[in-house]
């Protein structure tokens, strides 16, 4: 048991936590995109596990990690402008069409996996690691969370971004009011339809990067469903962080050390069933959800297709 | 409210015309061979009843439909406006009938929508450019306020400021005064005279009459669709505001009625010492994040008596409504009908000694909108005999009842089956008159009655509210419109920030009395 508290240890588990997270977090803010902007995006599972597998694949094909990244983005883009056609363009129910992206990429990518790579399980070589100077080398902090892969680094500058977005640009207004009140914005000459088909697309580009990063740093390979609701608890994220960037960090960090403690747990192989150690992150989505999921306060307009002149 | 000064330049160039213009739905024409002139300097009003196609008309003004026939000239030349951005861009600004603005953004962040996103929002500039049109019309306005604090009026304000700021030459005004105050009501008016004065074309959508001829210079009566008349600047201030409203009166309606907001009822004293059929002591509720709770309320209300309850929208009427039926339960007082405390009593119990509510969210809480007519009549007796038995609903029972009310109530429903959604306003709100005033009603409270209704089923729900009180009935009517308070009730109380504040006997100086204590209290 001492070596549970080890630094080793404690390095280790932090470390898992915030490669866990990073997935969460691209999740996580996308989907914050598409909430604010009204659509309420439960494909954004489907749009992961397609961006995994066309991040594994490039990456895989082409050697380089960043053109991984690239496809993945592009997989999740895709799978993104399905939902736009079929919800924001023609107003179908985004649930419905959510749970359908997300079953038939899930089904297609264990298929085409099973086609190309089921008798050689490919790995990918480990990921470059990029080392923030002397940040890095402090003791346990350091290799915990400045020994990252760049794009690390680049998904925590996001959340700035973000919130410069939200607070300070005429786009985080025109996302703004086509969640809360898209007729209003409509009447003000702008677009809705365009405004959320961007938002959607935004929300593909992140899950699809998020699902590209699982596979090709996370695990370095790709196997049918790795994402494992990775979507699911971006969406929970999107909804606790009731529009704010940095909760979605947060939130990200939390999820992500639950995550990295269920591997640390069974690693450490401590005396509790696997069963239950893997419990642990839903179990805290759920203490989450009772805390802070009373006071979540969601755009008026989410969920609702928005129809020109329709009352 | 007199008639305004008119004689500023009206009846310049056509701004916009429109030329036979119909526009279709499944089932309606709302707009058959609409032809109209907006001139430059004038308030063009477009008054005409529920259905009229007043909604249809500013739609397609405002790029949000498109005609099926005919067309739209803008300075003579033909345009299809082909959406709000493109409607903006023409120099059509409206102002909707629901407020348009983001509830969640600041005043100053709705002003700034629709500007290209790439750009970063310009704050500062839009301060300078407000503040001077602001005080050049004579409204204020403050930038930082998150949109859902201002008051309806305010936020009309703002979206008129909106429509200017991006230079509209022409102002289109959908039924803007059905939620305002009197005092609000008037300041729109004579903001409306200033705008035209510098130029603006103003078209003003209306069903009231009153408003009508004090504010407008050119007057189109639109009816079931067509455009049945008009009547030109020069005959507007050559006739009394009497033989305009004649004239008025008889195209849109024949020579049915005279203005029906004209008359004031004197009340009738009850003697003080009469048993009071519905008594309520020192209700107290706390405030909310959306209401201002109520305290102390206490009335009395006599069987006979048509109570008014006058006051700005928001300042606890609905709440006070609601502890009165049992909906929400007050923190303190108490409530007696009959001398018999209802306060224990469930919303089911009170309905059954007598306490009936007519709620004021008609599709929301008062019908089921899937279900047919029939049941709706019975919504609230749903499981009880004759219409249910054993837990077995009894269809012939339901029927043969459902008709009859259909006729004494001259519900104009296809059939007793059809989905109560599909009726009009008027008509949802008859099946509601029948639901709680057929049988057994002792008490009952109307909460903002007319409120959407045309004209012909206005003068049904009050002539309703007024026999019910006739055959013996205590009626409590919650409204926010002074000129039906003063012709339906006895007596008028005023509520301001969860208090009465104070009750005035209706008569010929009612109007005054209550208008400031209304004014006097909510400043």
């Amino acid at each position: 048991m001492s070596d549970l508290f080890s630094e080793l240890f404690l390095g280790a588990l932090l470390f898992g936590a915030m490669t866990a997270a990073v997935p969460l977090l691209l999740a996580g803010l996308g989907e914050q995109i598409s909430e604010k902007a009204g659509v309420l995006n439960i494909g954004i599972e489907g749009m992961m596990i397609f961006g995994a597998y066309t991040g594994f694949v490039g990456a895989y094909y082409s050697g380089s990690l960043w053109f991984g990244f690239l496809t993945g983005a592009l997989g999740g883009a895709v799978v993104a402008s399905i939902m736009v056609l079929l919800c924001v363009r023609i107003g179908l129910n985004q649930i419905v069409i959510g749970i359908g992206l997300t079953l038939g990429f899930d089904g297609l990518t264990a298929l085409l996996h099973h086609f190309q790579f089921s008798r050689t399980y490919p790995r990918l070589a480990a990921a470059e690691i990029t080392a923030i100077p002397l940040l890095s080398d402090i003791p346990v902090i350091g290799p915990a969370f400045f020994r990252h892969h760049l794009l690390v680094y680049l998904a925590v500058l996001l959340v700035g971004v973000m919130v410069y977005v939200y607070r300070r640009t005429q786009l985080g207004l025109n996302l703004q009011a086509a969640g809360d009140k898209p007729a209003a914005l409509d009447v003000a000459g702008v677009d809705v339809v365009r405004t959320r088909t961007v938002a959607v697309l935004s929300t593909g580009v992140l899950a699809g990067l998020g699902g590209a990063y699982l596979a090709d740093v996370g695990a370095g390979i790709f196997v049918p469903f790795i994402t494992n609701g990775a979507g699911f608890l971006g969406i929970v994220l999107a909804m606790l962080a009731r529009g704010r960037p940095l909760w979605v960090l947060l939130g990200a960090l939390v999820f992500g050390l639950c995550l990295s403690l269920t591997t640390a747990l069974q690693v450490a192989g401590i005396n509790i069933p696997t069963d239950v150690i893997q419990m642990i992150p839903f179990l805290a989505v759920m203490a989450m959800l009772v805390i802070f999921g009373r006071r979540s306060q969601l755009p008026a307009a989410l969920g609702i297709p928005y129809v020109r002149g329709a009352r | 409210m007199k008639h305004v000064d008119n004689s500023i330049e009206a009846g310049g160039h056509p701004v916009i015309a429109l030329e036979r213009v119909t526009k279709r739905f499944p089932g309606v024409v709302a707009n058959d061979s609409v032809s109209l002139a907006i001139r430059a300097g004038e308030v063009h009003v477009l008054l005409g009843e529920n259905g009229a196609g007043k909604s249809t008309l500013i739609g397609m003004l405002s790029g949000l439909q498109q005609p099926d026939e005919g067309r739209i000239l803008i300075d003579g030349q033909p345009v299809a406006i082909t959406s709000p951005r493109h409607a903006l861009s023409l120099g059509v600004g409206t102002v909707f009938q629901h407020a348009m603005l983001v509830p969640t953004l600041t005043v100053a962040e709705n002003l700034l929508l629709g500007a290209a996103w790439w750009r970063r929002p310009r704050k500062d500039s839009l301060r300078a450019e407000v503040e001077e049109l602001a005080s050049s019309l004579g409204i204020r306005i403050d930038l930082d306020a998150t949109a859902a604090e201002l008051s309806l009026g305010e936020q009309q304000q703002v979206e008129i400021l909106r429509a200017l700021l991006r230079n509209s030459r022409v102002l289109i005004l959908d039924e803007s005064t059905s939620m305002l105050t009197p005092s609000g009501i008037d300041e729109l008016g004579a903001l409306m005279r200033r705008l035209v004065k510098r130029g603006l074309a103003i078209v003003f959508i209306t069903h009231k009459l009153r408003e009508a001829t004090a504010f407008g210079d050119r007057i189109s009566i639109l009816k079931l669709g067509r455009k049945v008349g008009e009547i030109a600047p020069e005959r507007f201030s050559a006739l009394s505001e009497d033989d305009l409203t004649a004239e008025i009166v008889e195209t849109m309606f024949g020579n049915r009625r005279s203005d029906p907001d004209a008359t004031t009822r004197v009340g009738t004293q009850f003697p003080a010492d009469a048993q009071p059929l519905l008594a309520v002591r020192d209700l107290c509720l706390a405030p909310s994040a959306t209401s201002p709770g109520l305290s102390k309320i206490s009335f009395e209300l006599r069987a006979g008596e048509v109570l008014g309850i006058a006051g700005i929208d928001g300042n606890g009427q609905k709440q006070l409504a609601e502890v009165l039926a049992g909906q929400i339960a007050a923190d303190s007082g108490a409530i007696l009908l009959e001398g018999r405390p209802v306060d224990a009593m469930s919303v089911g119990a009170r309905r059954d000694a007598g306490l009936r509510y007519l709620t004021d969210d008609r599709l929301g809480e008062g019908t089921v909108g899937a279900f047919p007519v029939s049941i709706n009549f019975f919504l609230k007796q749903v499981g009880r005999s004759p219409f249910w038995k054993a837990g077995i609903e009894q269809g012939g029972e339901i029927d043969r009842r459902a008709a009859e009310l259909v006729r004494d109530y001259d519900v104009r429903t296809p059939s007793i089956r059809t989905p109560i959604g599909r009726l009009s306003g008027g008509n949802i709100q008859k099946v509601l008159l029948a639901r709680e005033l057929s049988t057994g009603a002792k008490a009952v409270i109307f909460n903002k009655p007319t409120y959407g209704l045309d004209l012909a089923n206005t003068l049904v729900t009050r002539q309703r509210i007024l026999d019910a009180a006739a055959s013996g009935k205590g009626t409590l009517v919650i409204s926010t419109d002074l000129e039906e308070l003063l012709q339906l009730c006895d007596r008028i109380a005023v509520m301001s920030g969860g208090r009465l504040v104070g009750t005035v006997a209706n008569g010929p100086h009612a109007a005054s009395e209550v208008g400031s204590l209304m004014i006097g209290l909510a400043a």
